[in-house]
């Protein structure tokens, strides 16, 4: 399990490679790649620049990692959060969870970013092609999907 | 009690600042409290917090509900809902 936090880009291949060949015994790999969209409830997009709490942000990502290897048999996952600013199309966040068959993979991948997306402290602010900038707003509907896995 | 305090996105922008240390007075007691307080610290303290319940806010790094004590509380946090992901 690994959380990375980091202005780089990610290589999604790359990642899926290294978690089958550290354990061969893996037969399903789910991943989740998040990417910036160009068009914004205000306008056309020019940049995304994301915000963190270092420290905080690898605890909660850590803890939502081991809570999901909880649930489901997950043998190897990882977790990457860009940060900094970004442009329309770049990758913000990927999710890899490998397991030995693919319902506990898609589940466990599912989970994580729901609550991801409702705990790890991360702020989005949009600076459209105007110049103009605002802080995106979190949904409803994120926090009641992360809600679902209560039950 | 002295706290060091840390601030992130619009909060952190309306206040002007990312962190300070705060000498919180003794009946401040708990998140809500010391929100309360310091929006009477000045314009951009009220501007951050003049809906206090949309700030959320974490203790020592954890997430925690405004009547979470902070009595021992190495750090505060207060920042807007989080939209990472």
């Amino acid at each position: 399990m690994t959380v990375r936090v980091s202005e780089a880009d990610f290589d999604i291949a790359a990642e899926c490679r290294r978690l089958v060949e550290a354990d061969r015994d893996v037969g399903a790999v789910v991943t989740f790649t998040g990417t910036v969209r160009e068009t914004t409830a205000r306008g056309k997009l020019r940049a995304m620049t994301l915000e963190h709490y270092p420290g905080m942000t690898e605890r909660e990502l850590e803890r939502v990692e081991a809570e999901a290897a909880k649930r489901w048999p997950v043998q190897a996952s990882l977790i990457v959060h860009r940060i900094g600013e970004l442009k329309p199309g770049d990758n913000i966040v990927l999710v890899v969870v490998a397991s030995a068959h693919r319902h506990a993979a898609f589940e466990a991948a599912s989970f994580i970013m729901d609550y991801l997306k409702t705990d790890a402290p991360f702020w989005k602010k949009e600076t459209l092609v105007d110049g103009s900038g605002a802080w995106v707003d979190a949904r409803e509907s994120d926090t009641q999907a992360r809600d679902r896995w209560r039950t | 009690m002295t706290v060091r305090v840390v601030y992130f996105a619009w909060v952190r922008e309306r206040i002007g600042r990312s962190d300070e240390t705060i000498e919180f007075p003794a009946d401040v007691k708990t998140v809500a409290d010391a929100i309360r307080w310091l929006s009477t610290r000045g314009p951009e303290y009220e501007a951050a917090f003049a809906r206090p319940d949309v700030v959320r806010a974490a203790v020592d790094q954890t997430h925690v509900p405004h009547d979470t004590s902070i009595t021992g509380a190495r750090e505060l946090a207060l920042f807007p809902p989080v939209t990472g992901g």
